[in-house]
């Protein structure tokens, strides 16, 4: 099957913005004081004794059941989230102000650094009880899928077509009808693929968040990610193996069991589907709809849905005329204004706050210091980048242009970008001491191990939706070489290599937490760079830096999207669509 | 009893204004003083061009969007909002993509709180009615326009409408598919099929308005109102080819390309920056002034005649008509056009004489090509942002018709090379070969100068 190009999950129409900036601190300081919360209550740990973890492979199916459930849990939390979250925004403006950059900033934020933060506030918030680190687990994972979601409904619900929109106006659907007849059904076919990107980039963070070091404390929760940290721990290579491939089981199960008929069932909602578009399938969903047993068992649901939807309807049968309200809450003059006043004050009052969380600690000799971290970072994933490109755009484009191994490699580059890359790390670790290379230079390949995959899939997908009339146009033309690339190819598959791009580069950034500081057994290898600076703060428990190290990547990712990512992608949205 | 009914109109709208404002809180006028009334028993049609404000006023009624002032009244009363009782028909459908053919014509049943079998039950009636049994499990995306339309119309009727709003409802459908669907609206009509008491018809397809109305109403642009109004005393179904019907379509040809002001008098009317261009090409205005000067027009057409044709759609006639009128190549009189010196100059003449004389008649005529020209000339790289122009433009316009406005300008400004256009950068400027000349011609002066 061939997969339709992804929405990117950045909103087109967020121009830099005054409120980014001052929203900014607010976010640190909000971080800080989870931070300050959580050294006050560093009351230590208690679970009885170490939860007792096993290699022997027998055990991993239920570990693995137990990571797909935090995994499912992560999911249901980020679509309630996204329900709220980007309706308030899309439909209160004054909201909408405040929320927009949020999201824009936590989408920046490293998310391996939420989970040393959080840890000790939910660990405080079930004393005794393993249910905390649990939750700490399942926000970890949450933190990693439920931006992009949010972004990708906000932006949809901001693009209802007017005509739809005025049609339930005459109908007289209430609001509450509106939004589940009207507004979620426009928006779920890009929710959906969303949602699969989410829990495909999950699996890495699911490996990481289940043996969690916080203070010097080892807290790991049965799982799939625990059973890998031990045997890294223990230097067990045959048990990473098992865990290979209870992960990729894992991964098959989602994607047949839940996101295959997902998308098949999202395709009705499309409003026009493309000629030559072949039209998603799942044996699943096909079962179930042709299915006698499973028709019946739906009506009762159907029947709870109508319910459901028409619970809040307009109750006028007795007045004539009733306008409901519009799908835009907007506020008098005068509170907008106080509004923005009251916005301006607390993002002036966090600043100083951080200021002085992160000074009381840290110099300002050290701050220099971790910004150029951040430079040398930054340089891991530009070659990183780059490099990747090199490789994947002319191996994307060769296999795009030929149908039929087309649908059988983009379905196996879609799994490897959901397979957790930080299980291969121990590998490197054993090749780097075993070669006597450099850190600095051979921990960074690590990085972008789980990510280049992202730019091959959506070059396939860029280079598979070519118009054939172009494609004998060029050869008709005589294009060829060099001349090809840049006045044919290039051209046409940079809107998917764009979204690819941003995708990997935003998974490296969150990778480099983990790949710039890597263990096997005894053996610990660290390169220089913001990674491993916030990596190894957070294994001290060390709050200021590692609020200091969050903050200062989060800048870096922010600058980079704003004048590198979101520039080039809106040159591909205005000048260079194929339609 | 049934004078106490006819004394109350279904829809009536005195004095209404509708006003938007631009960006810079300029106001734009879009309706000014409409009055209106849909009586019981009548179908009423309102023509006008494209942008005349006629689907503003088409909203107005529906409740949709509230007018600035005047008055109006659903059945003695003053409206707030979408009335139960009236139903709407979109020119683009506006189905639900994700609801079943059954389903969408349900949805407002459902909205009203019916119950499911009375749902169920009372749409297969509205779809069968329209002609679309057997498609009630179709989705919108498996049919083609006409049947689509054909579900528009079905979810409106299923809801027992007084009034039923068609804003160009066949529009977006081929010539057959739209007659057909017209002809069956019609006879649900004419024999009393459905409960509906009154239909506005919102058009600009002549032909469709006199084919169905009792009543046409004409509608001027900027501020949109009522011009003139026809009744179409003949019995339906009618017959397009009659005298009767041709000369009533010849009557609001007239109407309807009569110009207000100047009256089809030559002398070109003193036209602001913030004028409405045409929404048109120079290409189709040369074609168009060819067809006139050939055989059998010579010169002097009729104009339902030149519709036929020429093919064209009527209201990118309408268009090209007012292209030409401004731009003095043409004029309009008693349903005729005719080609003035200017455009009878234009048609003999071979290609580059026709972009001098474009050019020529552009800068005289539209102000703002000739500011657009002024401000390139006096800048001393001879270049502007097109930012620079929108603003200005905005001042009169709202946005999308300001950038619409803009585009149409350059489209003919390039054509007639007074200026060029750099879409990457966004920015208008001289013609490389205008700015040789000027530089040459300078050089020229300066040596002269040096010389003396």
């Amino acid at each position: 099957m061939r997969w339709s190009l992804p929405t990117v999950a950045v909103a087109p129409e967020l121009k830099p913005n005054f409120w980014d900036l001052a929203i900014i601190p607010v976010i640190f300081a909000l971080l800080a004081l989870l931070a300050y919360g959580g050294a006050q209550m560093t009351t230590p740990y208690d679970v009885g004794e170490k939860l007792a973890l096993s290699l022997d492979p027998t055990n991993l199916p239920y570990y693995l059941l137990r990571s797909a459930l935090r995994m499912a849990a992560a999911l249901l939390a980020s679509l309630v989230f996204t329900l709220t979250y980007a309706t308030l925004a899309a439909k209160v403006p004054a909201l909408e102000k405040v929320l927009i950059p949020i999201l824009d900033i936590l989408q920046s934020i490293p998310i391996l650094g939420f989970l040393s933060i959080t840890v000790t506030g939910f660990i405080a918030l079930f004393p005794g009880n393993l249910l905390g680190v649990e939750c700490a687990a399942i926000f970890a994972i949450f933190t990693s899928q439920a931006w992009n979601m949010a972004f990708s409904l906000y932006s949809s619900l901001k693009t209802v077509p007017n005509d739809l929109i005025e049609a339930s106006e005459m109908f007289h659907l209430s609001p509450w009808q509106r939004f589940w007849r009207l507004e979620l059904p426009w928006g779920m076919p890009s929710l959906v693929w969303n949602m699969m990107m989410s829990v495909s980039g999950g699996w890495f963070f699911v490996v990481a968040s289940e043996a969690i070091s916080v203070s010097g404390q080892n807290i790991s929760l049965p799982g799939v990610g625990s059973y890998i940290a031990l045997a890294i721990a223990e230097e067990n290579l045959g048990a990473i193996g098992w865990a290979i491939l209870a992960v990729l089981g894992g991964i098959i199960a989602y994607d047949q069991l839940i996101f295959r008929p997902l998308v098949a069932w999202t395709d009705k909602f499309k409003v026009d589907s493309l000629p030559g578009e072949q039209i998603p399938e799942s044996w699943l969903l096909t079962l179930m709809q042709r299915g006698r047993l499973f028709r019946y068992l739906a009506r009762l649901p159907a029947a709870l849905w109508d319910r459901f939807t028409g619970l809040l309807r307009q109750k006028d049968e007795a007045t004539l005329f009733h306008r409901a309200p519009g799908p835009v809450i907007t506020l008098p003059a005068w509170a907008a204004r106080a509004w923005d006043a009251v916005l301006m004050a607390a993002a002036l009052a966090a600043l100083v706050q951080v200021a002085l969380f992160i000074h009381a600690e840290v110099s300002f000799a050290e701050i220099g210091q971790v910004f150029l971290y951040g430079l040398a970072t930054t340089l891991r994933v530009v070659v990183l980048i780059t490099l990747a490109s090199l490789v994947w755009v002319p191996v994307g484009v060769w296999i795009g242009q030929r149908p039929l191994v087309a649908q059988n490699v983009q379905w196996i580059a879609q799994f490897l970008a959901a397979f957790p890359a930080n299980l291969m790390f121990p590998v490197a670790v054993v090749l780097i001491v075993r070669f006597d290379l450099n850190v600095d230079v051979w921990t960074s390949p690590l990085m972008i191990l789980g990510t280049q995959w992202y730019i091959l899939f959506n070059v396939i997908a860029g280079a598979s939706a070519i118009p054939q009339d172009m494609k004998d146009a060029a050869g008709n033309l005589g294009l060829t070489g060099w001349m090809r690339w840049k006045r044919f190819i290039g051209p046409a598959i940079f809107p998917s290599y764009v979204t690819g791009a941003v995708t990997a580069s935003g998974g490296s950034w969150n990778a480099s937490i983990v790949s710039e500081l890597v263990s096997w057994g005894d053996t610990k290898l660290e390169a220089v760079g913001l990674g491993s600076y916030i990596a190894r703060a957070t294994s001290d428990g060390d709050f200021p830096r590692i609020a200091l190290g969050i903050a200062v990547m989060c800048l870096f990712v922010m600058a980079f999207n704003r004048f590198l990512w979101r520039r080039l992608y809106m040159l591909a949205a205005d000048r260079l669509r194929l339609d | 009893m049934a004078e106490t009914a006819s004394t109350t109109a279904l829809l009536d709208l005195r004095g209404v204004r509708k006003t938007f404002r631009t960006p810079d809180r300029h106001e734009r006028t879009v309706l000014e003083g409409v009055d209106f009334k849909l009586e019981e028993g009548e179908i009423v049609a309102l023509l006008g061009k494209s942008g005349s404000g006629k689907s503003t006023l088409l909203r107005i009624m529906a409740g949709l969007i509230k007018s600035n002032g005047g008055e109006v009244k659903y059945r003695g009363n003053t409206m707030t909002g979408p009335a139960r009782g009236i139903s709407m028909v979109f020119q683009s459908f506006a189905l639900f993509p994700w609801l079943t053919v059954q389903e969408n014509v349900e949805l407002g049943l459902e909205a009203a709180g019916i119950g499911r079998d009375e749902r169920e039950e009372r749409a297969s009636q509205a779809i069968e009615l329209i002609g679309l049994g057997g498609y009630e499990s179709a989705y919108p995306k498996e049919l083609s326009g006409g049947m689509r339309q054909r579900v528009g119309f079905a979810r409106a009727l299923v809801m027992r409408p007084d009034v039923l709003l068609l804003d160009e409802p066949f529009s977006a459908l081929d010539v057959l598919t739209s007659e057909t669907l017209r002809e069956d609206l019609l006879e649900l009509w004419d024999e009393r099929k459905i409960p509906t008491k009154g239909i506005l018809l919102v058009s600009h397809n002549i032909e469709e308005a006199v084919s169905m109305a009792d009543r046409v109403l004409v509608f001027s642009s900027d501020p949109g109102r009522v011009r003139a109004e026809i009744r179409v005393g003949l019995p339906r179904p009618r017959d397009t080819e009659s005298a009767a019907f041709r000369q009533i379509v010849d009557e609001v040809y007239t109407l309807m390309t009569a110009h207000v002001r100047g009256g089809g008098i030559g002398a070109a009317e003193q036209l602001t920056l913030g004028y409405r261009l045409p929404d048109t090409t120079p290409g189709k205005m040369a074609g168009l002034l060819e067809s006139i000067a050939e055989a059998p027009f010579n010169g002097r057409a009729d104009l339902p005649q030149l519709a036929e044709e020429t093919e064209l759609e009527d209201d990118q006639l309408f268009h090209l008509f007012e292209g030409l009128r401004v731009l003095g190549l043409a004029r309009i009189a008693a349903g005729d056009i005719f080609l003035t010196p200017a455009g009878q100059a234009f048609v003999e003449a071979d290609d580059a004489v026709r972009k001098d004389l474009f050019a020529e008649s552009l800068v005289k005529n539209i102000p703002l090509a000739a500011h657009v020209r002024r401000v390139l000339d006096e800048r001393k790289d001879h270049r502007a942002p097109e930012d620079r122009f929108l603003q200005e433009l905005q001042d009169y316009l709202t946005d999308d018709e300001a950038e619409r406005v803009l585009e149409t300008v350059i489209t003919w400004g390039r054509y007639a090379e007074i200026f060029d256009y750099d879409y990457n950068a966004g920015v208008l400027m001289l013609p490389e070969e205008v700015v040789e000349e000027m530089e040459a011609e300078e050089e020229a002066r300066e040596a002269k100068e040096s010389g003396e």
